[in-house]
């Protein structure tokens, strides 16, 4: 059975002419123990829908419509007192900027344990033992002595592994990570990559994994859900997304991925802008930026279902 | 062909002892933020600067804008010395390299409109106000802004169009020589391929000189002719990147080339 099942969500606010979808009709399903890409450029949508699960999102936005399964409670409509249990606990998030995830006037060993001593019932020596423990998990050495220490004394790399230490401390069966690395340098992407797969082997936690860089996803996880202008584009396991990519923004997406293996200059690129989100039409957001549009994609394509992916455009098929 | 550009033996050194009697005890501590570096770049040529942060290429491409002053070393622009000019003596050679900075939200001001922006530039190359407007419907083409986006404040532009007018005001001053210190990496995939398009495209056009400062070594791959690796302040590796992407020599570049992200196609190779 599926640990977080989403089914027709809608996230939008209002606007003096109705309303502005920033999500709008998305489903997909991560299962326990599985890793999950949530792909897409700014504006996709896809950090809206992460801040659904957790129900973080700021007002005016709200989830409009929809479901949102989480190990069997249905999140969509949960309010603050069932919600604040889980954040941290049984989901927890890491997010983009390391820097501003920590508070800097107290210690890491002081914030770590609020996490942890938020959710469990144990004592402060206990608690020090888990934050020491989800320090050493996430490969920072002698973690006792560096629990004294504050946020600044940090490199970013090393605070963002605090900040996964944090999130794993409680042991939940799902996290995720919102672009975890854009602020970081190619060489410590790798390894906090790394630690995220290595992390999701070992605790059997299952990861989604937001980005809109493929050829990171595709380090860590096994399936993706590709989205366009809060809908879903395409959903294929990772190898088949980038053996046969079915959707033309997909294709479009991959080809425009700079490769050490192609032909120096040979670039491709998606003219046009990304759509703005809540000024869209009914139908697929990609259209003007499609080469293969007919007159049908003014409507909203069907999602065409095969054994394992689903494409939602006109021209494609399963 | 004629070096556009040399680099001799430029360091940088910050003193972090701040104190002055403990600096005068020997207490001083000094951090060499780029250490003895030499570079030669051609006319037209463009040299990609690749290292991780804190390497000292900012620091390089500052020293080049003469943004900041070296500690020691001597900088030629098209034969003259230029490390030796000051103040008004430097004013004409200054419009003859310009910069576009890694945030265009940071380094565009926001209550100015794109208008006014490149308007300014232009007034400082010297354009007569007659012919600004056509000046600067010319550089929104040149950098593939239709011309009604001068009307526009930052706030309304996308970050690839805002990093286009960042460009675009560079180009206003005509330059020889562009730096652009990280200029796609704060954007998206799609969006960083229409730059970086853009910047091949313009070089061919303008026959612009370029440094490109970048921590991806795909990009400098597709964009460069050279290209110096950049580690603790000095130049580990250089060379043509068909040589030092392919077979590294220094461990480091290794190192590099290993972190970069690799598609499913690429791992099986």
């Amino acid at each position: 059975m599926a640990l977080l099942e989403i089914e027709d969500l809608h996230v939008g606010y209002p606007t003096v002419t109705g309303v502005a979808e920033l999500v709008r009709g998305l489903r997909f399903t991560v299962d326990a123990g599985e890793a999950v890409g949530l792909v897409g450029e700014s504006g996709s949508g896809k950090s809206q829908t992460a801040l659904a699960i957790l129900q973080l999102l700021r007002p005016p936005v709200r989830i409009l419509k929809g479901t949102i399964r989480f190990d069997g409670q249905d999140l969509a409509s949960a309010d603050e007192r069932m919600m604040r249990p889980l954040r941290g606990s049984a989901i927890s998030m890491v997010f983009q900027d390391a820097l501003s995830g920590l508070n800097p006037a107290f210690t890491i060993g002081q914030q770590l344990t609020d996490v942890i001593t938020a959710h469990r019932r144990c004592s402060r020596a206990e608690a020090i033992r888990i934050a020491v423990d989800a320090l050493g998990m996430v490969g920072i050495r002698e973690p006792e002595s560096r629990l004294a220490q504050y946020p600044h004394q940090f490199s970013g790399g090393m605070r963002q592994r605090v900040l996964i230490a944090m999130a794993i401390a409680c042991r939940p069966k799902l996290l995720i990570a919102d672009e975890p690395t854009t602020a970081l340098d190619v060489t410590v992407q790798a390894q906090i990559v790394e630690l995220l797969a290595d992390l999701r082997e070992r605790l059997g936690l299952a990861l989604l994994f937001i980005t809109h860089n493929l050829d990171l996803m595709s380090q860590v996880c096994g399936r993706a859900v590709v989205l366009y202008g809060g809908m879903l584009m395409e959903e294929a396991p990772v190898s088949a997304l980038f053996a046969t990519p079915r959707h033309p923004y997909t294709r479009a997406l991959l080809a425009c991925v700079p490769r050490l293996s192609d032909a120096p200059g040979a670039i491709n690129s998606i003219e046009g802008s990304p759509p703005v989100a809540g000024r869209l039409g009914p139908g697929c957001p990609f259209v003007p930026r499609c080469a293969l549009q007919v007159v049908q994609c003014a409507e909203r394509p069907p999602e065409r279902v095969g054994a394992s992916r689903r494409v939602a455009c006109w021209r494609a098929e399963a | 062909m004629s070096a556009l550009l040399e680099l001799d033996n430029i360091s940088k050194t910050y003193e972090l002892e701040r104190r002055l009697l403990p600096r005068m005890f020997g207490a001083s501590r000094p951090l060499h933020a780029v250490k003895n570096v030499s570079l030669r770049l051609e006319r037209g040529g463009v040299l990609g600067l690749v290292g991780e942060s804190g390497c000292g290429k900012s620091t390089l491409a500052q020293i080049i804008m003469r943004l900041e002053r070296e500690t020691t070393g001597t900088i030629r622009f098209d034969g003259t010395d230029i490390t030796a000019l000051e103040g008004s003596a430097l004013q004409p050679f200054r419009r003859r390299f310009q910069m576009v900075f890694q945030d265009s939200t940071a380094s565009i001001n926001p209550r100015k409109t794109v208008r006014r922006t490149l308007g300014e530039s232009l007034q400082l190359a010297d354009v007569p106000k007659s012919e600004c407007e056509r000046a600067i419907a010319d550089l929104l083409e040149q950098v593939g802004l239709d011309r009604s986006f001068a009307a526009r404040y930052p706030h309304q532009l996308s970050g690839g169009q805002r990093q286009r007018v960042a460009i675009a005001r560079a180009l206003a001053m005509k330059p020889e020589l562009l730096v652009a210190d990280e200029p796609v990496s704060s954007l998206d995939v799609s969006l960083q391929a229409q730059i970086l398009r853009l910047l091949i495209q313009l070089r061919k056009r303008l026959g612009l000189t370029m440094i490109f400062i970048s921590h991806d070594l795909a990009l400098v791959h597709h964009l460069c002719d050279d290209v110096a690796v950049m580690q603790a302040g000095s130049i580990v590796e250089q060379g043509a990147p068909a040589d030092v992407l392919r077979h590294p020599q220094h461990e480091y570049t290794r190192k590099l080339l290993a972190a970069v992200p690799k598609g499913p196609a690429e791992r099986a190779a």
